[in-house]
């Protein structure tokens, strides 16, 4: 059996150039089509277009950092026990931190889904962002929900008393007890915030993939008549519809 | 959608549509620092959530127990625990996921998901709120020799004792603490309501009710909806503005903004024909999946995808860059 002596390969580029053997591997194809899709200047630019200069535009990532809250104090009552914060003043203070988080996270999320719709930041090819954006503000809804339900306290009473005739009337109901506490609380705290934490990332990967969607043309102007696509697969550079192709 | 063209360069072309093509930007750059951006926003958040903190806290009125409802409103417990052993109470009532009553299950056009989806928590008013928990009691051979009594009668018996029972409890009298019912036909109902009364102000039906029989238990269905059939907890929720017609559950006890983000799903409750009908949750809940799915392909459906460019706000949105197109300095 020959060993091979070479040291390893510094980057993927020389990877393929040096063992064209490799380029068939299933990882070496996975590497080269994400770093196509988001080479490193794309996935965290340093220039915008000149466009880009609104206060809109801060309530995306006000969004992302109200969520970072949100989770980093859900973890910190999580370490606790969901009884901590009845008992303890400093659990209490957490569980505020937790709350106000929550409500600064949809504020800001609110503000940027109308300021995306008044951009039609659908434009260009990036329907799968809005698509993204809109699902986790629906499933943000339902781990926010799950939240109040895990509450023990009359609040949670009263929500899950109220709640369960409408999710009782689709059905749900059957699978998704929302008066059976240890039920919610791992919906709140497990399978609802990967979700949203992943459509959340699927979303930021997107904005950065499409760019930020160009401005209207002025009235009178659309700037091309026609529009001409390539055969090729979604995420290769369309010919004229992406924003971010400098 | 115009027809895609073929083309010698094995593209397609179609007509531009300003609702869903945008032209490739050809303009000026700028320096724009993400990583900055978001770690001043991250400061921001993190000030102006620990200021909201400080000054308001969270909301955590104590949970209502059966205890503390049979201590509170003993008249209130003894009605509700006497229609769930007739079986007319909400919970007795509801039909699925609980049970199986005819005609309760909601319905638009016939269709009817939770008819469908059957019963999957089964919840047996009469025995599991009242018989059961008695049974469990030591050393009371009066209570188990009325349950014996009750078990035993023909239903038409049964259905005649608690409603002279219900009859005689709506003049009880509480003031004293203790229950005193005046008395009537009611056979051996009056023995089990009564028991059951001083077993909920001990504290042990609480334990009782929980679904689970293991040590650990986390579901909490059965006490809650058996809190839920008396009017103990929708009072307390009326007095906290947490009632259906008072915008329900999207608010919080206090004067804290609650899950305002549901103001859509609450507001259809209050719009008519919605709020009389029987089918409401139904109807709330199918409308408000039609209007996510619109938002979610908004994209996709020709006039309202134009409402932005007619209303014309990206015009304030954009302002400056159009200041510069105006100046003819953007490009």
């Amino acid at each position: 059996m020959s060993i091979d002596t070479r040291t390893p390969v510094e980057s993927p580029d020389e990877d393929a150039a040096d063992r064209p053997e490799d380029a068939a591997q299933w990882s070496a194809r996975l590497r080269h089509s994400a770093v196509d899709a988001l080479p490193p200047e794309r996935l965290m630019p340093d220039r915008q277009p000149s466009y880009v200069a609104s206060w809109i535009y801060v309530f995306g990532v006000l969004t992302l950092s109200a969520l970072v809250v949100v989770i980093v104090t859900g973890i910190a009552l999580s370490v606790m026990g969901p009884q901590w914060w009845h008992v303890s003043t400093t659990g209490l203070f957490v569980n505020s931190l937790h709350l106000w988080s929550v409500e600064v996270f949809f504020f800001t999320m609110i503000i940027h889904l109308w300021g995306k719709f008044f951009m039609a930041a659908w434009r260009g090819k990036r329907r799968a962002t809005w698509i993204t954006g809109v699902v986790s503000f629906v499933v943000s809804v339902g781990a926010a929900f799950t939240g109040y339900l895990s509450q023990q306290n009359f609040d949670a009473q009263w929500i899950s008393t109220q709640a369960k005739d409408g999710i009782n009337s689709t059905g749900a109901g059957a699978i998704f007890n929302v008066t059976n506490f240890g039920q919610m609380l791992m919906w709140h705290i497990v399978l609802l915030p990967l979700v949203v934490v992943a459509l959340v990332g699927l979303h930021v990967l997107l904005v950065r993939l499409r760019g930020v969607v160009p401005p209207f043309a002025p009235p009178g102007q659309t700037g091309v008549d026609v529009v001409r696509e390539s055969a090729a697969p979604e995420s290769a550079p369309p010919t004229v519809t992406n924003g971010e192709r400098p | 959608m115009t027809p895609a063209t073929p083309t010698p360069l094995g593209h397609r072309a179609r007509r531009f549509k300003p609702d869903r093509d945008v032209a490739e930007w050809h303009g000026a750059y700028r320096p724009y620092d993400l990583v900055k951006e978001f770690l001043i926003a991250l400061v921001v958040v993190v000030i102006v959530v620990t200021g909201l903190a400080v000054i308001f806290s969270s909301p955590d009125d104590k949970p209502v127990t059966v205890k503390s409802w049979s201590a509170a409103s003993p008249v209130d417990f003894a009605q509700t625990a006497a229609t769930e052993l007739d079986g007319s109470s909400g919970t007795a009532t509801y039909g699925p996921p609980y049970n199986s009553t005819a005609g309760a299950s909601q319905s638009i056009v016939g269709v009817s998901p939770e008819s469908f989806f059957g019963v999957h928590h089964p919840i047996d008013t009469a025995n599991d709120y009242v018989l059961a928990p008695l049974r469990t009691l030591p050393d009371r051979p009066d209570v188990q020799a009325a349950v014996d009594r009750y078990t035993t009668a023909p239903a038409s018996q049964q259905a005649a004792w608690t409603a002279a029972y219900e009859k005689a409890v709506a003049k009880a009298d509480a003031s004293h603490g203790a229950l005193v019912v005046p008395p009537g036909a009611y056979g051996p109902v009056g023995t089990i309501i009564g028991s059951l009364t001083s077993m909920a102000r001990s504290g042990a039906l609480d334990g009782a009710l929980l679904s689970s029989r293991q040590f650990y238990g986390t579901d909490y269905t059965k006490p809650l909806l058996f809190i839920a059939d008396g009017t103990y907890l929708a009072d307390k929720a009326q007095a906290q503005h947490l009632s259906g017609d008072q915008w329900g559950m999207m608010n919080e006890t206090g004067s804290f903004p609650g899950q305002a983000w549901l103001w859509l799903y609450t507001l259809w409750y209050q719009v008519a024909p919605i709020n009389t009908s029987a089918n409401a949750d139904f109807q709330v809940w199918a409308l408000m999946m039609v209007l996510t799915l619109v938002l979610a392909l908004l994209p996709f459906i020709p006039g309202l995808r134009s409402i932005p460019r007619w209303t014309r706000v990206y015009r304030l949105i954009w302002r400056q860059h159009y200041r510069d197109l105006a100046a003819g300095s953007a490009s």
